[in-house]
């Protein structure tokens, strides 16, 4: 019997022909990723039990990302950074992004120029930015959407301090081989709809536990036709229904958006056509509404235009999720000319994504003089808000405010207060509810 | 951790999808895991995202560790479907270890909850085959065996059944990966 794209790369990794699910493996790593707020953990982890002067099992295979909670003032998220500093030095770790600017007690003054720091911003972002997503490879990141990297043909996974201590000293881990659902996606995206309207749509399908153990593979012309940002925003919302990985075969755009950014060598694979799959499920997107998450949860699915009585105080434009620059282009095509009704915060990814903010335009337009001039407020490149943070987080709901938001999550405080709620819709439909400062169909204003 | 096989206490009842930003809030993530004073923080804020209504079932307004405190009195907590989904952070099960919880009891949980806990040897996940959410009250007296393969409440004279822990049970057994990776030969023995 044949196998899936998960299963042959989890093979792969073990040194053997084939596995089945639920079996357990252990398989080797090509890349371990960590940030800010796991990484001192991990970091803990390894010397209490590799010992104090262990070599980690590769310096080229670690990269680090600070990202969570780089613009406060808090001391203790400080600390966390100079503790990734000393390590870095310490193992010769070759892959390491650092907030140059934050040197101070105090909160940091951001880089004034995006092009001119080696900090980057949003790891799950940077990450392809800088060439460490391959096709056919393992990666271990210490953040549950780590799972966005499936977009590119690979495995990747979320996994805990402990786990990535592991790999950190021996460059393996056990994996229960997961079943795999594929999920097939019919047809074209109509310019009202976004990669976001899709996967909200699946997870209001299948429960935010729909997909737990499971791999989630995605295929069809449909998925085809999206921009890798696109395929990037599905794959990173698996584990918002609980799901091991989310992958995505590799295509020619693929290989061209990986081979400009590496020169790495890689394997692709694919799921073989006699491969046994958990479930098949299908979908037609010319079909699908632009929709939303209500709070609190994922997966409590409404469509936007049913939604018209929400009054709404806040709208959030940012996060892995939705803050890469085609969200921004997607949200300044319909806030192009218009007015904010509500206080609406922009954060772009990553210094890479803050650069094109001036670089891409609207009707002749910058997208930073669009937001500019429709009354958003633009912070530096980081996750901010996403998840609360620290108490002077940009962005942060300190009350209780209604958000409209790009992001992925609106479990109970998760931007901030338990007092907040929190919608979960695209750029398009954040853009244009931020218009009306009530939820908003983006077909109000677009085609 | 190498707990005794029974483990007897208060439990602490709670509902379904409990996240982990409900179990630890994300503003907290800056502490020490390792610094055993800053590490107490954990223990303080131990399902402190939990809105209040729903902290401690059926009542609610029993928070899991009182103000000012960092140990909570409760032992045992018992969840329904999807127990920490959510972000990966580990300090999620490290914060219940903290606070004094040794199990939970729930009839899901999220994968990487799950590997956490065992891995890290922060407590036991036991899978209930009943909700047991919906039965038990915050406060109840409970023992959970996992060897028996049954978890009894005690105050209210009732015996539920456990799904076996399968092939994490040596990993449990050991006290966490590392110490199961070093009976496995993994890797040397410090």
């Amino acid at each position: 019997m044949g196998q899936t794209l998960t299963e042959k790369i989890l093979a792969r990794h073990a040194g053997v022909d084939s596995v089945q699910p639920g079996e357990n493996v252990w398989v080797t790593t090509d890349v371990l990723m960590t940030h800010d707020v796991c990484g001192p953990g991990t970091i803990g982890v390894f010397k209490k039990h590799f010992g104090p002067d262990a070599r980690v099992f590769d310096p080229e295979k670690i990269v680090i990302i600070p990202d969570h909670y780089i613009f406060t003032a808090d001391l203790h998220a400080h600390r966390n950074i100079d503790i990734l500093r000393n390590f870095v030095k310490e193992q010769g770790i070759r892959y390491y992004y650092d907030p140059d600017f934050v040197t101070s007690e105090g909160y940091p003054s951001p880089y004034k120029d995006p092009s001119k720091t080696h900090y980057k911003g949003v790891c799950h972002i940077a990450l392809p930015e800088e060439g460490h997503t391959r096709p056919g490879e393992i990666l271990f990141g210490t953040d549950s959407h780590t799972c966005t990297a499936g977009a590119f043909g690979e495995f990747a996974t979320g996994i805990g301090n402990t786990d990535a201590g592991f790999v950190m000293g021996t460059g393996k881990l056990w994996l229960r081989v997961p079943e795999t659902m594929k999920f097939i996606l019919h047809g074209r995206l109509p310019s009202y709809l976004m990669a976001k309207d899709i996967i909200l749509h699946i997870i209001g399908e299948i429960g935010v536990d729909g997909a737990t153990y499971r791999a989630m593979e995605f295929d069809g012309e449909g998925v085809f036709s999206l921009s890798i940002e696109e395929r990037m925003t599905i794959c990173n919302m698996a584990i918002e229904a609980g799901g091991k990985n989310g992958i995505i075969p590799t295509d020619e755009l693929t290989e061209n958006f990986v081979r400009s950014k590496t020169d790495k060598p890689y394997t692709v694979l694919r799921s073989d056509p006699d491969a046994a799959y958990h479930s098949v499920r299908e979908y037609d997107l010319a079909r699908l509404e632009p929709t939303v998450a209500q709070p609190h949860s994922p997966d409590h699915r409404a469509l936007a235009h049913d939604l018209r009585e929400v009054k709404l105080t806040r709208a959030y434009i940012g996060s892995c999720t939705g803050g890469k620059i085609e969200d921004f282009e997607a949200a300044a095509r319909v806030l192009d000319g218009k007015q904010v009704q509500i206080d609406t915060f922009v954060v772009p990814a990553t210094t890479w994504v803050d650069q094109e903010l001036d670089n891409r335009k609207v009707n002749g337009h910058s997208l930073r003089e669009v937001f500019l001039a429709a009354g958003a407020k633009i912070g530096p490149a980081s996750c901010a808000a996403c998840l609360g943070g620290p108490a002077d987080t940009f962005g942060r709901l300190n009350g209780p405010e209604v958000c409209i938001s790009t992001t992925n999550r609106n479990f109970p405080g998760r931007m901030g207060s338990k007092a907040a709620q929190v919608f979960l819709a695209s750029p398009l439909t954040v853009a244009a509810s931020a218009i009306r400062g009530s939820i908003t169909d983006p077909r109000d204003f677009i085609g | 951790m190498s707990e005794p096989k029974v483990i007897r206490g208060k439990a602490y009842i709670l509902g379904d999808d409990i996240d982990t930003d409900q179990i630890i809030p994300a503003e907290h993530l800056v502490y020490s895991l390792d610094d055993p004073e800053e590490s107490k923080k954990y223990g303080s804020f131990a399902l402190s995202g939990v809105p209040l209504a729903q902290a401690g079932l059926p009542e609610g307004g029993t928070p899991f560790v009182k103000n000012g405190g960092w140990q909570s009195t409760f032992r045992i907590i018992i969840g329904g479907k999807n127990f920490g989904c959510g972000s990966s952070r580990e300090h999620a099960p490290y914060a219940l270890n903290k606070a004094g919880a040794l199990a939970v009891v729930a009839t899901s949980y999220a994968r990487i909850f799950y590997r956490n806990s065992i891995n890290g040897g922060y407590l036991i996940p036991a899978t209930s085959r009943e909700d047991l959410s919906r039965i038990y009250r915050t406060g109840d007296e409970v023992e959970l065996d996992t060897v028996g393969g049954v978890v009894r409440n005690i105050s209210q004279g009732l015996t539920h059944e456990l799904v076996p822990l399968g092939d994490v049970a040596a990993i449990i057994e050991a006290g966490n990966v590392f110490e199961y990776a070093k009976r496995m030969g993994m890797i040397a023995t410090a």
